[in-house]
């Protein structure tokens, strides 16, 4: 178990290393970082003077030297726009971002799974019938149609809750702002996260519900039955824990790409978060930002499929052989 | 006074259509401490009848009529809560397939625990010992360690004797085992009937055994019941059921039972089977395009020619290349088959011989030796038009015939996709008359074209795999257990149909099967393989007249047999 973790996190590291690198050369090769930094009318011998003083007159591997260095220490570098370090920009941005993503996940597995489940034992149920025709709309609608519509409907007509923001949010230490505290914080996570998560929602819900129709015909459900187990216990112990492979496997990287990509739901709902940081940085050419994102972004994803991938082997016992030795 | 009585059971699966009825009118009674046994054919109703007992009907089987008694109490009527209490507490059941029937994800130690605490008051440590006195009287060495391990660490034996213990865990009074020993080895098979007999007799339990397999009702049972398609047609005392059938079904289903102590030229068919004996075109295979162009050279020597091979399979990777494990299937194996001829390969689950069928067929690389086919190296072939060719020339038929099939394809299809693969006709007229006379000849008939798998029986299915088979004409057969998952009137009829097409078209066989009556019936010579070594090739009737190895006579003598029975008649009349 111990040397399969330590590969995954070693198979990782190379990942990341990789990124990196992509990410370094976006500096190098994405116009002139000096061009970027100052005005016209500067003159060569204090553009000359930036330059030795940014360090890219070294050579190359020195200068991915020191941004690894930099990247791990979270130092990316100063905005072009803001002239503030990137680190502290991403992260007063951060939390907004996970939390909004949390909230989403955890709507999307927590209304996704009994849905599935439900809709997975009784096929035939109008119930069931009808939770999958309303999934198909969260699946075939776009993010910001939903969301438009959401405002429209939640905010302007009934005027329940708030169109736009966070809400108050209350400090919890000096690096993070959180909103789940507070009423209006709490009031304003809804709409966005029910957007964000719907499609996740829709998505685990049909994947469970395929897997159990495929386990609920297995024999050691037959069998569970002959011993005389109640449905509770053949359901949700034997059942649903035979379904959570393939299940993690496709919430692992759909909650990447929730964190990573809730762009469009911030935009619509002006949620203070990463996205619009993001859009930002394209719109001004702001390398730095967009590097530094891109290295989040990328860790994010690999940290995501190292925990499925231990979780793979928490649950499922026959892969810690394998793996094991694999 | 019976502990289990069943009167008059008429099981229905109501359909939107019509009603078909999987069981009709059938009495049957079970004492304590007995055993009895239900034989018949896939389709026979046999395990309706055990789920009707349990109270598992699949949807939307129903009990018409009839009732089922136990312990004098009419259970067939209760609700479905009460009927759930009773299942494992009163009634147990066992399955067919150990590898399938427990969870696994969770361990045996869970599994029994939480079995024993639902019908029995007791805690969980309590439990916890009770369970692994279980295990132990199943026979499982070790039983305070190996309780705490996952199902897939056990063999299939092993796991079995688990979901016996399982089966047995609240003690009931009833005991059903829908097809207890059909997937596993002989010499597994052996034990467990054995252990099965044993508990029965120890416990006191009724058990009611479901079984296909004459073998296992000649070891096993002290009375009998004979299906055939939803109806009880015999019924009465193992001995005298199995010596002297009355009943016209009983009779041919036991002359179907390939006989391990002659060989015979055809196996005698079930000819009870009304309605089945659709006479279909014959065609003439001389002058047919399945036997026309044949062009194949004659070789001198042997067909096939393998030395040596050996196949190993990664079990623990490593970096360097001295650290890392392979498991050895094939252990430096060498045979020779001639064409025409059938070689045969026989052996426990494990010992190699599907391995070596992949290595043949191309699906898996071996690590060494080689393998010479009319002349050609097979394990070098590099060039891609080269390795069509001799794909063409070798068609494998699988055991499954359920997976083997492209459920999503029409027979058509199927049988046509190696013929445009090889581009073996012109036409797409030509294609789907070849097909035709294809599924004709396999004994299907042209309907079948249009339909799905789904729709066939396995036998209907495994004649679809040799349609597909013969389509790209070829002069060499893989055929890998190809009748183990069909019944025994099927298996006649489908082995009966291998040695037709073998006489029509010349062709040589590769033969694996773990089942040595068969392999007598079919094989001109046979190899004995076990933990990837073959151990002895003899002509067949000398590997079984005289087996050399003994490993060979062991399995010889584990042979569940029809005789099984008339040596008890024998020795009582000793005694």
């Amino acid at each position: 178990m111990f040397g399969f973790i330590s590969r995954r996190i070693a198979m990782a590291l190379v990942v990341m290393f990789v990124v990196a690198l992509i990410s370094f050369l976006l500096f190098r090769f994405v116009g002139d970082p000096v061009n970027q930094m100052v005005g016209i009318e500067t003159t060569p011998e204090q553009r000359e003077a930036l330059r030795q003083r940014l360090g890219l007159n070294d050579p190359v591997l020195v200068q991915f030297f020191r941004y690894v260095l930099g990247a791990i220490q979270f130092d990316f570098g100063n905005s072009y726009q803001f002239k503030q370090p990137v680190a502290d920009l991403i992260g007063r941005r951060l939390p907004a971002t996970l939390e909004l993503s949390f909230a989403s996940a955890i709507f999307a597995l927590l209304l996704g799974i009994p849905m599935g489940v439900y809709t997975g034992l009784n096929r035939d149920s109008w119930l069931s019938k009808m939770f999958l025709s309303v999934s198909l709309v969260g699946i075939s609608l776009p993010t910001f149609f939903i969301g438009i519509l959401f405002i429209f409907f939640f905010s302007v007509t009934l005027q329940w809750l708030p169109s736009f923001g966070r809400g108050e949010v209350v400090a919890l230490g000096s690096f993070w702002d959180t909103g789940f505290l507070t009423i209006s914080g709490l009031k304003a996570i809804i709409l966005p996260a029910i957007t964000l998560g719907l499609y996740q929602m829709t998505l685990i819900m049909r994947l469970i519900r395929a897997e159990m129709l495929e386990v609920m015909r297995t024999d050691h459900i037959k069998f569970a039955r002959a011993r005389g187990l109640p449905n509770r216990s053949v359901y949700y112990i034997h059942a649903l824990k035979n379904t959570m492979v393939p299940v993690i496997t496709i919430t692992g990287l759909q909650l990447g790409s929730i964190i990573a990509f809730a762009i469009i739901t911030e935009t619509v709902f002006q949620w203070p978060g990463m996205g619009i940081l993001f859009l930002q940085a394209v719109q001004n050419v702001d390398i730095p930002i967009m590097a530094a994102y891109l290295l989040l972004t990328a860790f994010i994803f690999v940290f995501i499929n190292l925990i499925v991938d231990i979780l793979y082997v928490v649950i499922d016992p026959r892969l810690r052989t394998e793996r094991g030795r694999a | 006074m019976s502990i289990l009585d069943i009167r008059g059971l008429t099981v229905e699966f109501p359909s939107r259509k019509d009603v078909f009825t999987a069981s009709r009118n059938v009495n049957l009674s079970v004492d304590a401490g007995k055993i009895l046994g239900v034989v018949g054919e896939s389709g026979a109703g046999k395990s309706t009848v055990g789920n009707a007992v349990i109270g598992l009907l699949e949807n939307p089987g129903r009990i018409a009529e009839g009732e089922i008694h136990l312990d004098g109490k009419r259970i067939d009527n209760l609700a479905a809560e009460s009927m759930r209490k009773l299942r494992g507490k009163r009634i147990g059941m066992i399955f067919q397939d150990p590898l399938t029937s427990l969870d696994p994800l969770q361990t045996i130690e869970f599994q029994l625990v939480e079995t024993i605490r639902l019908h029995l008051p007791l805690s969980k440590t309590e439990a916890r010992a009770h369970a692994v006195d279980l295990l132990d009287q199943v026979g499982i060495p070790n039983p305070e360690e190996r309780i705490a391990q996952y199902p897939h660490q056990f063999s299939g034996g092993m796991r079995q004797r688990v979901v016996i213990a399982l089966a047995l865990c609240a003690d009931p009074e009833v005991v059903i085992a829908d097809e207890p020993t059909t997937a596993l080895d002989v010499s597994i098979q052996a034990q467990i009937l054995k252990l099965m007999k044993r508990l029965c007799e120890e416990k006191n339990v009724a058990m009611v055994v479901i079984t296909h397999d004459m073998g296992v009702i000649a070891d096993l049972t002290d009375h009998v019941a004979v299906m055939y398609r939803g109806d009880l047609v015999e019924y009465g005392e193992s001995k005298q059921v199995l010596g002297a059938p009355k009943h016209p079904y009983t009779q041919s289903l036991i002359a179907a039972v390939p006989r391990p102590d002659v060989k015979v030229h055809r196996f005698p068919q079930v000819d009870y089977i009304e309605g089945s004996a659709k006479p279909f075109k014959q065609i003439d295979i001389g002058t047919h395009w399945l036997g026309k162009a044949r062009d194949y050279k004659s070789v001198d020597g042997p067909l096939l020619d393998v030395k040596d091979i050996t196949m190993k399979f990664l079990t623990k990777d490593a970096w360097i290349s001295k650290n890392r494990q392979y498991f050895t299937a094939l252990d430096k194996v060498s045979f020779d088959i001639h064409a025409g001829e059938t070689f045969g390969l026989v052996g426990e689950s494990g010992s190699g011989k599907s391995t070596m069928a992949r290595v043949i067929t191309g699906l898996y690389h071996p690590a060494g030796g080689t393998a010479h086919f009319a002349g050609q190296e097979l394990t070098s072939l590099k060039d891609k038009k080269q390795v069509l060719a001799m794909r063409r020339q070798m068609q494998m038929i699988f055991q499954d015939p359920f997976s083997s099939l492209n459920s999503r394809m029409r027979v058509r299809d199927i049988v046509a996709e190696p013929i445009k693969f090889h581009k073996l006709a012109s036409t797409n007229s030509e294609v789907n008359q070849i097909v035709d006379d294809l599924l004709e000849h396999v004994g299907l008939g042209i309907a079948a074209a249009a339909k799905f798998p789904h729709e066939f029986s396995g036998g209907q299915r495994q004649r679809i795999s040799i349609a597909r088979a013969l389509a790209t004409r070829p002069r060499f057969l893989v055929c890998d257990e190809p009748t183990s998952a069909l019944d025994v009137s099927i298996q006649a009829q489908i082995l009966n149909l291998l040695k037709d097409l073998q006489d029509e078209l010349g062709l040589t066989m590769l033969f694996i099967s773990h089942d040595l009556a068969v392999i007598r019936q079919m094989c001109n010579r046979t190899g004995v393989m076990r933990h990837g070594q073959l151990l002895e090739v003899a002509d067949t009737e000398d590997l079984f007249d005289k087996p050399q190895h003994a490993y060979t006579r062991e399995l010889l003598s584990l042979m569940p047999s029809m005789d099984g029975l008339s040596r008890q008649n024998l020795e009582e009349e000793l005694a």
